[in-house]
C-alpha cells in the first residue's frame, strides 16, 4: 500500500473522520474511494453519509452512535479490506464552454498578466483531463484538478457581488464553473451552457468524486443553441463510463 | 388548507430536520435550529417530532389562518396574540377562519416554533422543506405567501399536559464540545484561554454560523479544505472563532478545533448578540 494509514478519530459524538497526509493526489483521491466503498458496502443496513475531499473520508452516522469506539474500530478493520478487484464505476464528462469575451470578463487580464493569446488561454484551458476531487463550497461546486501551470492566477481582491450561472472560472491553482448565481472571487474566462446542478432532479448532479471532466470550446451561436436545448430539457450530456 | 402570510417578520422559515444524503453534493443539512424546541411544538399539536415547523427569528410575522387548526408555539418566552387577545407559549390552541396570529416579540431566546396540527405542506426539494437558497426559491417567507398545510387531524382526546419542556436548561452560558479533529494542533496556552474566557455572540450570528466577538492570538497553519458540520467551532487566521449551524457549507478550510453537542447546537441557537457562552471540554465517552 503507497499511502499510511489514516489518523481515524471521532468527529463529534456522531461522524468518524478519516483524515490522510494534506496532499492534493489523484491517487490517493483513487485509494480513498475505494476505502469509502468498503465502508459503504458495510454499513448496508445502518443510514451513513460518507463524503470526501482531498485527504479525507467524513463517516456521518445521521443519528448518535451508541459507542464511537466501537465504530472507529470497525473503520479501521475495513481499510484493510482488499478491495483491488472491486472496480470503481466511474464517468468521463464532456462541458461545452463559451469563451467569447461576452463571459470571459477577465480573459482580457489573464492574457495581459500572464502573457498569453485569448487562443492559448482556451487551448490550455480545455487541453487537461480534468479531475473531479470533491463538491463543496456550493451546492454543486466542483473541485478540478488538473489546471495547467501557465493559467494559475491570483483571485479578485474585493469579489463580484454576482457572478452568473454557469461562469467558469480560475482561482489560483483551480478551475471550477459557479452552479448557480453567487458573489465570488475567481477571475472569469467564460461560460457553460449546460445546467451542472439541479434541484428538481433525484441526484441534483451528474457528477461524483473520481470522474474526469474535459472542457470543449464552443462558439457564442453554438453556445445559445445548447442553452434552447438545456432549456427544452433535450440537451444530451457527453458522457461516458470508464473504471479506475 | 393554508395560512396567509400578511407579514413575514424578520427571518420565519420553514423548516423540518434537514437534508440528509446530499453532502456529497454540497448541499448544506439545513433544517431547524433549535431541534429541541421545534419537537415540542409538534409534539403538542398531536404531530411526530420531525414535521416541518415554522421558525421565527425575533420578531413578527402576522399570519392569517384560513381554516380551523389546532396550533403550538413553543420557544422561551414571546408577546403573541391571537385576534388581539394573548397567547401564552406551549399550550395548544385551536384558530378559526380568519383568525389573526401576530408574534410581536420574542423577549427570551431568539427562535420560535409553531407547528400546525398535520405539519405544513410546502415545496418539497431535495427530500425536504427547508428552506434554502438556491435550493428552494427563498430562505424566507414572503408576504403574501400562501403555505399549504395537511388536513386537521382530530387529535381532541388526546392530552399534552404531561409533556414538560425544559426551558431552564437554556439558561446555561456552557456550550459543550467535544476536542475537533485538529485540537491537537492547540498549545496548553491556547487551550487554557479558549476554557477560560467568556465570549459573546457577535452581531455576525445567523443560521450558517455565529461568529464570536472576542479574539484569540492564533498562529496555526490554515489546512487543505476539509468536511465541516454543524456544531464545527472553526478557528480563523485572524483569531476569530466561527461556530458553524445548520444551514453551513459542507467543507472549509480553517481549522476545526471544537465540534459541539446536538444539545449544545439547540442551545446556541437561542442565544442573540451580546450573550455571553463558555466553552466546556467533553470527552468521548469509553
Amino acid at each position: 500500500m503507497k499511502y499510511q494509514k489514516p489518523s481515524i478519530q471521532a468527529f463529534g459524538n456522531q461522524a468518524i473522520l478519516l483524515s490522510w497526509e494534506e496532499i492534493i493526489e489523484e491517487d490517493l483521491l483513487y485509494y480513498l474511494l475505494q476505502v469509502k466503498k468498503n465502508i459503504q458496502n458495510y454499513y448496508i443496513e445502518v443510514k451513513v453519509e460518507i463524503t470526501n475531499t482531498y485527504n479525507s473520508l467524513l463517516v456521518n452516522y445521521i443519528s448518535t452512535i451508541n459507542n464511537i469506539y466501537d465504530e472507529i474500530s470497525v473503520v479501521e478493520k475495513l481499510i484493510l479490506v482488499d478491495s483491488e478487484q472491486q472496480k470503481l464505476q466511474l464517468h468521463q464528462f464532456t462541458l461545452p464552454v463559451c469563451y467569447d469575451e461576452k463571459f470571459g470578463l477577465d480573459l482580457a487580464l489573464l492574457r495581459k498578466q500572464n502573457n498569453l493569446e485569448i487562443s492559448e488561454i482556451i487551448q490550455l484551458h480545455t487541453q487537461p483531463n480534468y479531475t473531479i476531487f470533491f463538491t463543496g463550497f456550493l451546492p454543486g461546486f466542483l473541485y478540478l484538478g488538473g489546471l495547467d501551470k501557465k493559467l494559475h492566477i491570483s483571485r479578485k481582491k474585493s469579489p463580484r457581488l454576482k457572478v452568473e450561472k454557469g461562469a467558469v472560472g480560475i482561482g489560483e491553482k483551480q478551475t471550477g464553473i459557479y452552479p448557480q448565481i453567487s458573489a465570488g472571487g475567481w477571475q472569469l474566462i467564460g461560460n457553460c451552457p449546460v445546467s451542472i446542478f439541479d434541484v428538481e432532479n433525484e441526484k441534483p448532479s451528474p457528477f461524483q468524486a473520481g470522474d474526469k471532466l474535459k472542457f470543449e470550446s464552443v462558439s457564442l451561436e453554438a453556445y445559445q443553441e445548447i442553452k434552447n436545448q438545456v432549456e427544452e430539457g433535450n440537451y444530451q450530456l457527453k458522457k461516458e463510463v470508464y473504471e479506475h | 388548507m393554508s395560512i396567509k402570510v400578511k407579514q413575514p417578520g424578520l427571518l420565519t422559515s420553514v423548516q423540518d430536520f434537514g437534508r440528509t444524503g446530499f453532502a456529497s453534493y454540497g448541499v448544506p443539512q439545513s433544517g431547524v435550529m433549535d431541534r429541541y424546541s421545534a419537537k415540542i411544538a409538534n409534539l403538542l399539536v398531536g404531530n411526530t417530532e420531525y414535521e416541518a415547523v415554522l421558525e421565527i427569528t425575533m420578531m413578527g410575522p402576522t399570519l392569517v389562518f384560513e381554516e380551523e387548526m389546532l396550533v403550538a408555539l413553543s420557544g422561551l418566552e414571546a408577546v403573541v396574540t391571537l385576534n388581539d387577545k394573548k397567547i401564552e407559549l406551549l399550550r395548544p390552541f385551536e384558530v378559526k377562519n380568519g383568525d389573526v396570529l401576530q408574534i410581536k416579540q420574542i423577549t427570551k431566546g431568539i427562535r420560535l416554533y409553531l407547528a400546525m396540527n398535520g405539519g405544513f405542506q410546502t415545496e418539497m426539494k431535495l427530500k425536504s422543506r427547508s428552506m434554502y437558497e438556491p435550493i428552494t426559491k427563498t430562505s424566507a417567507l414572503q408576504k403574501g405567501d400562501q403555505l399549504q398545510i395537511a388536513e386537521y387531524r382530530d387529535t381532541k382526546e388526546k392530552t399534552f399536559a404531561h409533556l414538560k419542556y425544559e426551558a431552564e436548561k437554556y439558561a446555561s452560558e456552557a456550550i459543550e464540545v467535544y476536542p475537533g479533529p485538529e485540537f491537537d494542533f492547540l498549545t496548553d496556552a491556547m487551550i487554557d484561554k479558549l476554557l477560560q474566557q467568556t465570549f459573546s455572540v457577535s452581531k455576525n450570528n445567523s443560521r450558517m454560523a455565529y461568529q464570536l466577538e472576542e479574539k484569540i492570538e492564533n498562529n496555526l497553519k490554515p489546512i487543505l479544505t476539509q468536511p465541516v458540520l454543524p456544531g464545527t467551532v472553526q478557528f480563523t487566521p485572524g483569531g476569530n472563532l466561527i461556530i458553524l449551524m445548520r444551514d453551513a457549507q459542507t467543507t472549509g478550510g480553517y481549522p476545526r478545533i471544537f465540534q459541539l453537542t446536538e444539545e449544545s447546537i439547540n442551545l446556541l441557537a437561542q442565544k442573540k448578540q451580546g450573550d455571553a457562552i463558555q466553552f466546556q471540554l467533553k470527552n468521548y465517552e469509553r
